[in-house]
């Protein structure tokens, strides 16, 4: 017993240190997960705020189904109608661009690619995402928007087509690391029943892995469309800016984030001009978030679905 | 444990040291020296997209003269720098037009006298793509293709094809002075209008586009735009300096109250020959005399 003393105080001591370390360590981890909600509440009751005089004196509805934009006219009219419309094209040529594309290439990097392929592509697409837009916007300005117009034969290479396809490009790096991830998570016991059932790899994959890895392909498409609605500068120096509620992606359109982005810089704080683009910041977060949020809903589904 | 207190407490220390330094250094410079007689102190400039590169050029040669001096020069459009001078983050606000009287009042309301200088002046030249067989418009004209009553070349005698109308988006000083002499005061631009973020994307556009039409200031004219004729007269340094061209203005630099101290030696030499002379150079419009 007098022997055991010593001992038993050393181990005594060392776990109450460490329960207490960990009790620091756990909190902060539980704080910095409370910062990120905190934060986005507080985000959207900014924008709350600072649309509240322009949703009092115009109406959010007025806004958001009005047709005419003219924010620094004498009868200024605030629609958002011709931006809401423009954005909707380009995400949907970026969309159509980018998911066939990026499933595609999802479908051989995580399927057919050997290991050393594999890296190498994840490695380039994970760069990819690196490339600011900006950049990616001078690009589209010197070599898109001059041949685009006369491939197309249009009036002008400034069109929702040319930004999305900008967009599209953007977009993929998501889109291919989300898919890839869905399609590696299918079992692959899935696989190997398939072929010792005498499917060859591709009828797998159509078959078995495709259907499997559905809901977090489309979650894929989803999230690239988030991030394809709310791109900025593409859109602002590609798509052109006319206020026009455009039929087709080949004319030249405004979007919400470039009409943002175009027009804070010049606004006087606190006047409705600057309240009405708050409003059009909380349209463009609320189309956001709700794809976000269903995209996230879907991932979650099928995650469910293999655990079980 | 103990390393990475002493790593935090260390890092700690560093961030405070440096800000020390860096509180020291500006108290020595940004102070005035009784000792010298060398102009200091620090002038944000904020505003015009047409003016930015006269006022780029005006604060190199200006900083070079006085090494003391740090000019900050931003573009935007006029509005954008108006905005900036009632907000109260710059000293000067650059505009291509007149302060309206809504933002005069907007600004009192905020306790900002704004005081115009004008600096320079500037004409509005119309382009379009030199392989345009168009040579000359009226005023009128230019109000019907800018309103989107004309929107064919064939109807003011150029090709059967259809008019690419390329405009300054609404923060600039440019769009709202063409709106008020060409498009019309209580009138709208045409919905397809494409309204670009700077004055060089019109150019870019112009020189790639043989359907297009745009408006820009003096000093961004090139060989890759073709300046056509308004009202019998092609814009140029002659024909603006001899007011016979119809879209010529002038461009403003706006103050909160009088400019005093270092921004008063700024404004001062802009006016000077030296200053002017660089106006001449940037292709706008010096004062007269």
């Amino acid at each position: 017993m007098v022997t055991d003393a010593p001992h038993k105080g050393r181990r005594r001591g060392r776990p109450a240190f460490r329960r207490a370390a960990e009790g620091v360590v756990t909190r902060l981890i539980g704080i910095s997960g409370i910062a990120a909600i905190v934060i986005l509440a507080t985000i959207t009751v900014f924008l709350v705020i600072n649309a509240l005089p322009a949703i009092k004196e115009i109406g959010l509805w007025e806004m958001i189904s009005g047709t005419d934009w003219y924010p620094t006219s004498e009868n200024a009219s605030f629609g958002f109608l011709p931006a809401e419309v423009g954005s909707l094209w380009v995400t949907l040529v970026a969309v159509a661009l980018c998911m066939p594309l990026g499933v595609a290439a999802a479908i051989y990097i995580s399927e057919f690619a050997n290991k050393r392929v594999k890296e190498l592509a994840k490695t380039t697409i994970e760069f990819m995402a690196a490339v600011p837009s900006v950049v990616l916007g001078l690009l589209g300005v010197a070599l898109l928007v001059p041949n685009i117009r006369v491939w197309l034969n249009l009036d002008t290479g400034l069109t929702a087509f040319t930004a999305g396809i900008v967009v599209g490009i953007m977009a993929l790096p998501t889109l291919i690391s989300i898919a890839e991830d869905a399609m590696h998570a299918v079992p692959s016991d899935l696989r190997t029943g398939s072929l010792a059932l005498g499917n060859t790899r591709w009828q797998t994959v159509y078959k078995v892995v495709l259907p499997s890895a559905s809901s977090g392909i489309f979650a894929a498409v989803m999230l690239a469309m988030g991030r394809a609605i709310g791109e900025t500068m593409v859109v602002l120096m590609l798509a052109g800016n006319a206020g026009v509620i455009p039929t087709n992606p080949f004319v030249s359109v405004r979007t919400m984030p470039g009409t943002i982005a175009g027009e804070m810089a010049e606004v006087v704080q606190g006047g409705l001009h600057y309240s009405v683009l708050f409003a059009m910041a909380l349209v463009l977060f609320g189309i956001t978030f709700a794809i976000n949020l269903a995209a996230d809903m879907v991932l979650e589904r099928q995650r469910r679905r293999w655990r079980r | 444990m103990k390393k990475w207190i002493a790593l935090a407490l260390a890092a700690v220390l560093a961030v405070g040291l440096v800000g020390c330094g860096g509180n020291n250094d500006s108290g020595t410079t940004g102070a005035e020296q009784p000792a010298a007689e060398e102009l200091t102190g620090a002038i944000n400039v904020e505003g015009s997209d047409t003016m930015v590169n006269l006022g780029q050029a005006w604060a190199e040669v200006f900083q070079t003269d006085n090494p003391g001096v740090m000019i900050s020069l931003k573009g935007g459009g006029s509005g954008t720098g108006i905005a900036a001078l009632i907000n109260g983050t710059v000293d000067f606000a650059n505009a291509s037009r007149e302060m309206k009287p809504e933002e005069i009042t907007e600004a009192q309301g905020k306790g900002v006298e704004p005081v115009e200088t004008e600096v320079a002046k500037d004409a509005i030249a119309v382009v379009v793509n030199p392989a345009n067989p168009v040579t000359a418009l009226t005023i009128d004209q230019l109000g019907k293709i800018y309103r989107g009553e004309i929107t064919n070349w064939k109807d003011v005698g150029g090709p059967d094809k259809a008019i690419v109308l390329l405009s300054r988006d609404s923060s600039s000083g440019t769009y709202e002075y063409f709106k008020e002499e060409v498009v019309g005061k209580d009138m709208e631009y045409a919905k397809e209008a494409k309204l670009l973020p700077s004055t060089q994307a019109i150019v870019d556009e112009t020189k790639a586009n043989p359907d297009a039409i745009g408006y820009i200031g003096l000093g961004y004219i090139t060989p890759d735009v073709k300046v056509i004729e308004v009202d019998g007269k092609a814009a140029s340094l002659e024909s603006a300096l001899d007011g016979s061209y119809v879209l010529s203005r002038g461009l403003y630099m706006y103050s909160n109250g009088q400019p005093a101290g270092v921004q008063k030696a700024y404004i001062d030499w802009i006016l000077s020959p030296a200053g002017q002379k660089v106006v001449e150079e940037q292709g706008f419009v010096p004062l007269g005399n």
